[in-house]
């Protein structure tokens, strides 16, 4: 009690910059987090003025921003380490107030892909629409690359072999065992960097001799892609309504509503 | 902070940041699809009010979208610069230390120069003298090609050019180390490293390339805005946006071809 008390009388006293909507978000207690305690927390707020953690959180904002230019899940220990430092003991509220400014600034949301590790990777929120041309869509030429596997993968009911992927991208000739002009090595591209990225999983199938491994939709791929425009496009290039493939369509509108409710 | 941001000024600012830099009139081609993608008024002439409003927001963060003219074609540019930390140190993530003393000694080169390059030799003969470890010309060459393709220098013809997005996100950085050693334009009064400099050595303004093209269009008699002195350098022409976007008709209609095509 004495506590809140505490902090209701610092706000009045010293917070020029503090946001109104700041009060409420301490009160919602983020489950994800649970150390350090909330009472801790609140005492490690209490020690500092409201400037000195909004220029943290513009901190945390930046370096994740850097950071999240080679697409690789940053762990909390180097945000810790790097950024955040001697403000450790206020870790989830700054966290928080970052993903705040992601979302409503930037349109993306930092997602915790690593629960044992504690590794983070920004999604895109906007909605990712295929037929945008690429030149004005942020992204790559390999963006288009991989959301043909990423659709091969979902068509197919979720996971495929590699073979199927490899045969898919033949026919749009772009090879595997070539250099690509504008891919480079293919295999390294779908097999390491899409997968280090979260985009596709590329796991080992048990038992096998000799080895073959298997593609699925990674976690980035599942917050990032909307599966109804995914099914659309196909079935636009099929000539076909998108309830023909009763499966995909069911579960493109079980994420739909899933991701409205978020 | 009246107004809140959509999806359209989410989606201008990533692509911005995705681009790292881009020309004023892609930009605008950018706003244009951002609006109409999002169902978000739209004016011809409402960018910098657009980006006003993304400013505001960015702000707090200790950054924003800043506009700025490019040394080689004149044209207004705009990318997305971190104001809290203007030094190299942002840089630091992707490359390592010797490479930074490479990329510092390069820029010391450049503002040493008259005009604003410096020479593959002399940036090659610098990787001999670095600190913190010694690079191999080959390795040189490797770091020098990875500075060009992210973009923070520019390279033509064997001449090293600080980049108009390095210029952009570095001027206070640039400013604070050198100080007296770089100068502003005399017209538009920013950072001045490709230009033309008065020859009387009492006044020595400096003058960008196409800043002069401009101020100088149709004068028969050039002088120095400053001290009156005869004006010896040859009057660039100017460069039109028109002459530089004749290369973006192509890509528009591939553009609308493949959009139709998929349409149906």
């Amino acid at each position: 009690m004495s506590q809140k008390r505490r902090l209701a009388g610092t706000q009045s006293s010293q917070s020029r910059v503090f946001m109104p909507n700041e009060v409420v978000m301490e009160e919602d207690e983020d489950v994800s987090f649970t150390q350090p305690s909330s009472s801790q927390l609140q005492r490690g707020l209490d020690r500092l003025t409201p400037a000195q953690v909004d220029r943290k959180v513009a901190e945390v904002v930046q370096f994740i921003l850097i950071k999240d230019q080679k697409k690789v899940p940053i762990k909390r220990a180097d945000i810790v380490k790097n950024v955040i430092k001697e403000y450790k003991n206020i870790y989830p509220e700054i966290i928080k107030r970052a993903n705040m400014k992601f979302e409503k600034v930037f349109g993306f949301q930092l997602v915790e892909v690593d629960p044992k590790n504690h590794a983070y990777i920004l999604v895109n929120k906007l909605e990712q629409n295929p037929r945008q041309p690429a030149v004005m869509s942020p992204g790559h030429p390999k963006t288009g690359l991989l959301f043909v596997i990423l659709s091969v993968i979902f068509m197919k009911g979720g996971v495929v072999k590699e073979p199927v992927v490899w045969n898919t991208l033949k026919k749009l000739r772009v090879d595997q065992g070539e250099k690509h002009e504008e891919f480079g090595d293919v295999k390294k591209l779908v097999t390491e960097e899409f997968v280090r990225q979260r985009y596709l999983e590329y796991t080992r199938i048990p038992h096998t001799e000799p080895l073959e491994h298997e593609f699925r939709w990674g976690v980035r791929a599942e917050k990032e892609v909307d599966k109804m425009k995914m099914l659309e496009f196909v079935s636009q290039v099929h000539d076909q309504e998108p309830q023909t493939w009763t499966k995909q369509y069911k579960e493109a509108m079980a994420a739909k509503g899933g991701s409205s409710r978020s | 902070m009246a107004v809140t941001l959509f999806d359209s000024h989410r989606r201008f600012l990533q692509t911005i940041m995705c681009n790292g830099i881009m020309e004023g009139s892609k930009a605008k081609a950018v706003h244009r699809h951002c609006c109409e993608v999002y169902h978000t008024p739209y004016t011809d002439d409402s960018l910098d009010e657009f980006i006003d409003l993304i400013n505001s927001y960015l702000q707090p963060l200790f950054m924003q979208i800043r506009k700025g003219m490019s040394e080689d074609d004149g044209l207004q540019y705009y990318t997305l610069v971190n104001m809290a930390e203007t030094d190299i140190t942002r840089m630091s993530s992707d490359y390592a230390d010797n490479e930074l003393e490479l990329f510092r000694k390069t820029m010391d080169l450049i503002v040493d120069s008259e005009n604003g390059t410096a020479s593959s030799t002399d940036v090659l003969n610098c990787a001999d003298s670095l600190q913190t470890k010694k690079m191999k010309k080959k390795e040189t060459e490797q770091v020098l090609s990875r500075l060009v393709q992210d973009k923070w220098l520019n390279e033509k013809h064997g001449e090293y050019t600080l980049s108009t997005r390095c210029i952009m996100e570095m001027e206070q950085y640039i400013r604070n180390i050198y100080q007296d050693l770089v100068k502003s334009c005399a017209i538009c009064h920013n950072i001045a490293f490709q230009s033309q400099m008065c020859c009387n050595p009492s006044c020595g303004i400096k003058i960008h390339i196409p800043c002069a093209a401009r101020y100088y269009k149709g004068r028969v008699d050039p002088r120095c805005p400053a001290c009156s002195k005869f004006w010896p350098h040859e009057i660039p022409a100017i460069r039109t946006s028109s002459q530089v976007s004749t290369l973006s008709p192509p890509v528009a209609s591939a553009i609308s071809t493949s959009q139709s095509r998929r349409m149906r």
